[in-house]
């Protein structure tokens, strides 16, 4: 042990020091990351549901509330009147720019996740400045495309993964 | 602080039991023999009755998890029956949820005291930074115990504040999903929320007992800011301050008794008897009544990641106190400027309170920005430049001599 006074070389002893630590680190990271990932959601959450909707019922003018992956999703049958109102803004200074056409499939359907991009409420439709939807919780106004007008909401209302099985059903998901 | 005061065993079987667990010894010189400033007012009496607070809190909340069940198709009726069914039930259960409201009473009226009397200034800074994170575990834990009886305003509350995590850059989505434990809030954050709302009330105690043993280094502050000079300044605090703490205390429970059995919801929102339902926001989302002035700063801004900072930021400039008050002078009593100020300070944080009650719209977000502009202009403006700028009053020599000192006699 005489050279243990030698301070600036590098010992045995050191090289057992930082190896046991590194192997303590290591290891108590990979028992801590179970502890953290069982708070993500699994898989039976993350499965991705999709669901079919009938639409066939919806008068033009309303609008069906139906529920995805425990979020509301509003299906809107535009009128032609709405849809003017939606395009006739498209070249506005937008928040978020968007064009009307771009957020549908179909003019006459509007498909959008019912919530609020601020901090998740669900934006009752119909309501506001812009009568498209109105969020009650922070007071953000999203237009008849959902698109957010005014208020703190960042982004517009967010269009879901869907698809037209036939004339009268729709896919979500 | 150092005290004249040592603890002598007066028998065999304590001079046995002192030299092996010296409890009796810590009990006499910390709490019964504890030399305390003599002229400490009311407003000192709250850190008893935050104590009493907690513990009141931890023995309704055990026995309300005896009756509980964390599981979203349970819940909302298991509340119902810890109301309707459980024997004294609905007692207990009034007083936990009114006990948070007392609790946010008192531990305000004690930030506030801290606040005008100086004491988080050196060297009592690292009891106010304890006080700070016991506040915030508060918060927390007040806010996922709002969760747990499942109704309405539970759901959309959770729902809105864990989305202000998203609004981080980057990791702001996967960070929600893992707090969640899904897309939206359901039944494993319910879960989670109970585990948690359990377990953290033990934490704020561990922090109270170092926020104690904090204080115990330098003793209490005290109305004229002065440090303790001498025997002459000090009284026991048993049975001077006991019974002080106990008559406040026992005023305090006069007013905590008129919620429990008067008006037991009076603090709550009506819309959390409402089962929560994933589909419909209530109208007016309000979260409880004492962290309605963060929901005004929140509210104040209209950029979301902007309002989320601000309001995060309203409590972490708290901790940065000690060091934003450039006065040297502690008690406010002795700073002229200070105390307008300070009473403004007061009235805007009951401003923003207000406010965050409201819908922000038209006059009310104008008040909300204003207010917000001086909450933050208060710690960030006028504690630095005031404490360099401001004639101080003339003081006492000590505590105990009300004489002038001669120093601030010439420098008026």
């Amino acid at each position: 042990m005489s050279d243990t006074l030698d301070n600036d070389k590098p010992t045995r002893r050191d090289f057992l020091y930082i190896t046991t630590g590194a192997f303590g680190v290591v290891g108590a990271a990979s028992v801590a990351w179970p502890l953290i990932d069982q708070l993500n959601p699994d898989a039976s959450v993350k499965a991705v549901s999709t669901i079919e909707v009938d639409i066939s019922s919806i008068e033009p003018g309303s609008f069906l509330k139906v529920a995805w992956r425990g979020k509301p999703i509003y299906i809107r049958r535009r009128t032609n009147e709405e849809i003017a109102d939606a395009e006739k803004d498209d070249n506005l200074n937008l928040p978020d720019p968007q064009k009307d056409i771009d957020r549908v499939q179909k003019k006459e359907w509007l498909v959008v996740v019912g919530v609020c991009t601020h901090l998740g409420c669900i934006p009752i439709a119909n309501q506001g400045e812009y009568e498209g939807w109105f969020c009650p919780c922070h007071g953000s106004h999203y237009d008849i495309s959902g698109r957010i007008r005014k208020g703190p909401a960042p982004t517009n209302l967010e269009v879901p993964p869907y698809e037209f099985v036939s004339d009268s059903l729709i896919k979500i998901g | 602080m150092d005290t004249d005061y040592k603890y002598e065993p007066k028998n065999g079987l304590t001079r046995w039991l002192d030299s092996r667990l010296p409890l009796m010894r810590f009990t006499s010189e910390h709490v019964l023999q504890f030399p305390t400033p003599k002229n400490l007012n009311y407003f000192w009496t709250f850190g008893f009755i935050l104590t009493m607070c907690l513990v009141t809190q931890i023995i309704t909340g055990i026995i309300l998890a005896m009756h509980y069940a964390p599981s979203t198709l349970l819940a909302f009726d298991s509340v119902e029956h810890i109301m309707r069914n459980v024997n004294y039930g609905w007692l207990i259960r009034y007083i936990h949820s009114n006990g948070a409201s007392m609790f946010f009473l008192a531990v305000f009226i004690h930030m506030f005291r801290g606040l005008y009397y100086g004491s988080y200034k050196e060297p009592r800074e690292v009891i106010w930074i304890l006080g700070c994170i016991i506040y915030l575990l508060m918060i927390v834990t007040a806010f996922m115990g709002y969760v747990l009886p499942w109704g309405q305003m539970s759901f959309w509350g959770a729902t809105v504040i864990i989305n202000l995590v998203g609004t981080l850059p980057l990791i702001g989505e996967s960070l929600t999903q893992m707090l969640l434990g899904g897309f939206a809030v359901d039944n494993p954050t319910l879960n989670r929320f109970f585990s948690l709302h359990y377990l953290l009330p033990f934490i704020i105690f561990g922090v109270v007992l170092l926020h104690i043993w904090a204080l115990h280094v330098p003793g209490n502050n005290n109305p004229v800011g002065l440090s303790v000079q001498g025997k002459q300044d000090t009284v026991a605090f048993h049975p001077y301050y006991t019974v002080k703490d106990f008559f406040a205390y026992t005023v305090f429970l006069l007013l905590f008794c008129y919620f429990i059995f008067y008006n037991p919801n009076a603090l709550g929102h009506a819309d959390n008897y409402i089962e929560a339902d994933a589909m419909v926001t209530p109208a007016h989302i309000v979260p409880e009544w004492y962290l309605l002035p963060f929901y005004a700063i929140l509210r104040a801004v209209p950029d979301k990641l902007a309002g989320v900072l601000l309001m995060f930021g309203a409590i972490a400039v708290l901790f940065f106190l000690p060091w934003l008050d450039t006065a040297k002078v502690r008690s406010g009593r002795y700073r002229p400027v200070f105390r307008y100020f300070y009473v403004l300070f007061v009235i805007d944080c009951l401003i923003l309170g207000y406010l965050g009650a409201q819908v922000p719209e038209g006059i009310y977000l104008f008040l909300s920005r204003v207010t917000t502009i001086y909450y933050f202009a208060f710690f960030l403006l006028v504690l630095p430049i005031l404490g360099r700028i401001e004639k101080m009053k003339p003081m006492p020599i000590g505590i105990s001599n009300s004489e002038l000192s001669r120093d601030m006699v010439a420098a008026e």
